[in-house]
């Protein structure tokens, strides 16, 4: 009995041990902290307050892309954070490791309680981070959503990558110039009812047939946006329609897989390939020849706008009002459409010259 | 019964507890992540700006609501040596139900009944499964896991349903006036209360921790075993769909993956909270407290500007040297007491012997 009761208080005093270093621990970086601000006298929470504030002032604006760690939202940011230089502003970037619906919430809360001036954000989901949004606008915080919006209700302003127009009539100019402006072309598509695709092809066929009647649209096939089926049906087309002269394929995975097709084929450089894709993806087609261009839009020039938009908001020069313009930097002057949406312009042409530039 | 009498008659020679009170609250697992807690966040209050602020505490709790809420029922269920990993799947099942329930103009305490009816099916089907037709849990919920999150994003497919009435979503994310304690806390006490007595004052609570000690020595004693068990994964069900109607009503927004993944999270909390993963000890405090550490840790670290994946390390970190501490504990006082050992063996094995027979009576609401 006597041993275990030594025991006993052998643990307990271990115990007792590591709760002290604990507590002197904690005692010590609080010291850290209260002594590297300015205001050395001030307890830490006065302290933290006084950067709040001053943070404020000073344009902090913080990313927060759909999730860390995916190379479209590198670049977007990194976009941001060019532009968040340019003004002298605060950048940061915080996100979740996974883009599901709730995860931006917890993050857009610290950044309310931290006190930033601005938000820029890609939605996992339209509802979800809407009322984390609505306390943060309530505790003066602005809110750009780019690439992926809230409603409309819940963030300030939302910078639009591209139209449904824009989209449709870059991809006619590409393939129109690509093949002469004239012969046979078809579509290879995402899936029969994809709401993006077929309303650009819809707008296709109109520019189409207003513009180019020398443009003989033969087939829309449709690769359901997986790529051994978008390859075959690249094939089939070939097949099919040997008087084919263009290949337009508006989802980045039909567009890779119709131009690994190609490169392998004697088709190469006689049919055309081009749409919406990504350098990296397009990159290898691009320096062999397959492919001469292809769009999308720029996700830094995204990000450096929403860091404009956001800069504009803080500063108080828009509010996010129809028919407010401002300054972006090296992007020019924008105005805000209806429902506070930003457009950024028309879709990027990527070609040999300029995919070297681009990482995602 | 007849036992007791005859206790009564014959005196004992050995008192009713190895240890004084104060000790069998105070050295426990439990108050080991008690103290964590607190050390946490007085840590976090003093050295990461903007912590101290009260609405710290209401993003934590709002945050963690859903977890506490789950933890309860798991909390027994791991107790029996049992597990239920469908339980976020539950949550996305009866986020859904709720949303389609809604969706199709019925009022919403109905979709809240009925979402908690789906619940109480899941987890008789767990439980059928596991109790019935004899499987082993782990199995059973693993695929109940994939099948409940099928059927949620089966019924509502891509979409989500939204636009809940403001009653109702407020309901979800205020707080109680005057404090930054969220209202949905005033439910989770009432449970809390609700669970702590069943767990740790009633027979049916007593027969959880010896099926965890020994099923069979359980059964042999009178328990239930298996009807015990099939109520802990109805409990379950339920637990989880009232959390996933909270969930649904906190983000505006019922989505067939919504709380995908939320399961380690419990499961974490609860194993943090000193419950062992071979089960028959275990105490409500402690999860609690396990929750509560692990939100507060991810709060603060998120303050402090720590990106996701670190934090994702320290808690796991933390996690697994919460798991692996009882053992080495142990093992290190066995040394320790088989080196006394040569001085005197009998007390000391008698020492090494009790804490482990009498931890799981370590439970303050127990006795006094």
């Amino acid at each position: 009995m006597m041993f275990s009761m030594k025991s006993k208080k052998g643990a307990f005093a271990a115990l007792a041990v590591t709760a002290a270093l604990v507590m002197a621990g904690c005692s010590s970086s609080s010291d850290d902290t209260t002594e590297s601000p300015d205001a050395g006298t001030s307890p830490a929470a006065s302290n933290s307050s006084d950067d709040a504030m001053t943070s404020d002032a000073n344009l902090a604006i913080t990313f927060l892309p759909k999730n860390l760690g995916n190379a479209y939202f590198d670049t977007s940011d990194a976009g941001g954070e060019e532009a968040i230089n340019e003004f002298g502003g605060t950048y940061a970037e915080v996100g979740p490791a996974e883009a599901s619906p709730d995860a931006q919430v917890s993050y857009i809360n610290t950044l309310t309680q931290q006190g930033v001036g601005g938000i820029a954000v890609s939605a996992n989901d339209p509802e979800a981070i809407c009322s984390a949004l609505n306390d943060a606008r309530d505790a003066g915080v602005k809110v750009v959503t780019f690439d992926s919006d809230t409603n409309p209700d819940c963030r300030d302003l939302f910078i639009n990558q591209a139209t449904s127009d824009g989209i449709a009539q870059v991809q006619v100019d590409m393939i129109a110039e690509q093949i002469g402006d004239e012969g046979q072309i078809a579509i290879l598509s995402a899936t029969a009812n994809a709401t993006n695709q077929n309303a650009w092809i819809e707008t296709m066929k109109t520019i189409l047939a207003a513009d180019h009647p020398n443009i003989e649209l033969v087939d829309v096939v449709y690769g359901d946006d997986d790529d051994q089926t978008s390859f075959d049906k690249t094939a089939a087309l070939l097949q099919t329609y040997p008087e084919l002269k263009g290949i337009v394929s508006p989802t980045t995975v039909g567009i890779t897989a119709a131009a690994r097709y190609l490169s392998t084929s004697e088709a190469k450089g006689k049919v055309a390939i081009t749409g919406l894709g990504t350098p990296n993806q397009m990159r290898s087609y691009v320096e062999d020849g397959t492919c001469t261009a292809f769009a999308l839009w720029n996700p830094a020039d995204l990000g450096y706008l929403a860091a404009y938009a956001n800069k504009a908001l803080i500063e108080g020069t828009i509010t996010g009002a129809e028919g407010d313009s401002f300054e972006a930097g090296k992007l020019g002057s924008y105005t805000v459409d209806a429902d506070g949406t930003v457009l950024l312009g028309s879709p990027y042409v990527f070609n040999a010259d300029n995919i070297g530039d681009f990482d995602f | 019964m007849s036992n007791a009498t005859i206790e009564k008659t014959a005196p004992r020679t050995y008192h009713d507890y190895a240890q004084p009170l104060w000790r069998r609250v105070l050295l426990t697992r439990e108050m080991a992540v008690v103290v964590a807690l607190i050390a946490v966040y007085i840590v976090a209050a003093i050295a990461v700006p903007n912590f101290s602020a009260p609405i710290t505490i209401t993003y934590l709790l709002l945050d963690v609501a859903a977890i506490l809420f789950i933890a309860l029922p798991m909390t027994m269920i791991i107790i029996t040596g049992e597990i239920d990993l469908s339980v976020a799947s539950v949550v996305g099942l009866s986020s859904v139900m709720f949303g389609i329930t809604y969706q199709a103009g019925i009022p919403i305490p109905f979709c809240i009944l009925i979402s908690l009816v789906i619940g109480a099916i899941a987890g008789f089907i767990n439980g059928f499964l596991i109790t019935v037709v004899g499987l082993p849990s782990l199995a059973v919920t693993i695929g109940t896991l994939a099948l409940f999150r099928g059927l949620a994003v089966g019924f509502l497919g891509t979409t989500a349903v939204t636009g809940f009435p403001d009653t109702w979503s407020d309901l979800a994310t205020s707080t109680i006036p005057g404090t930054p304690i969220p209202s949905i806390m005033v439910i989770f006490v009432v449970l809390l209360i609700l669970f702590a007595l069943l767990l740790h004052a009633t027979p049916f609570g007593r027969g959880v921790f010896a099926i965890g000690q020994s099923s069979e020595a359980a059964r042999f004693s009178g328990v239930r075993v298996e009807r015990t068990k099939m109520k802990l994964f109805i409990l379950s069900g339920i637990l989880a769909a009232l959390a996933g109607v909270y969930y649904t009503l906190r983000y505006g927004s019922a989505r067939g993956d919504n709380a995908t993944g939320m399961e380690l999270g419990v499961i974490a909390a609860v194993l943090l909270g000193g419950v062992s993963i071979f089960g028959g000890r275990g105490a409500l405090h402690g999860v609690i407290a396990g929750v509560l550490l692990i939100g507060t840790l991810a709060s603060a670290l998120r303050l402090a500007n720590v990106t996701s994946d670190v934090i994702n390390i320290i808690t796991g970190t933390l996690l697994v040297f919460s798991v692996v501490s009882p053992s080495f504990f142990a093992w290190a006082r066995s040394k320790w007491a088989r080196s006394r050992g040569k001085r005197g063996s009998g007390s000391a094995t008698l020492a090494a012997d009790p804490p482990a027979i009498t931890q799981p009576d370590d439970t303050p609401s127990n006795n006094k």
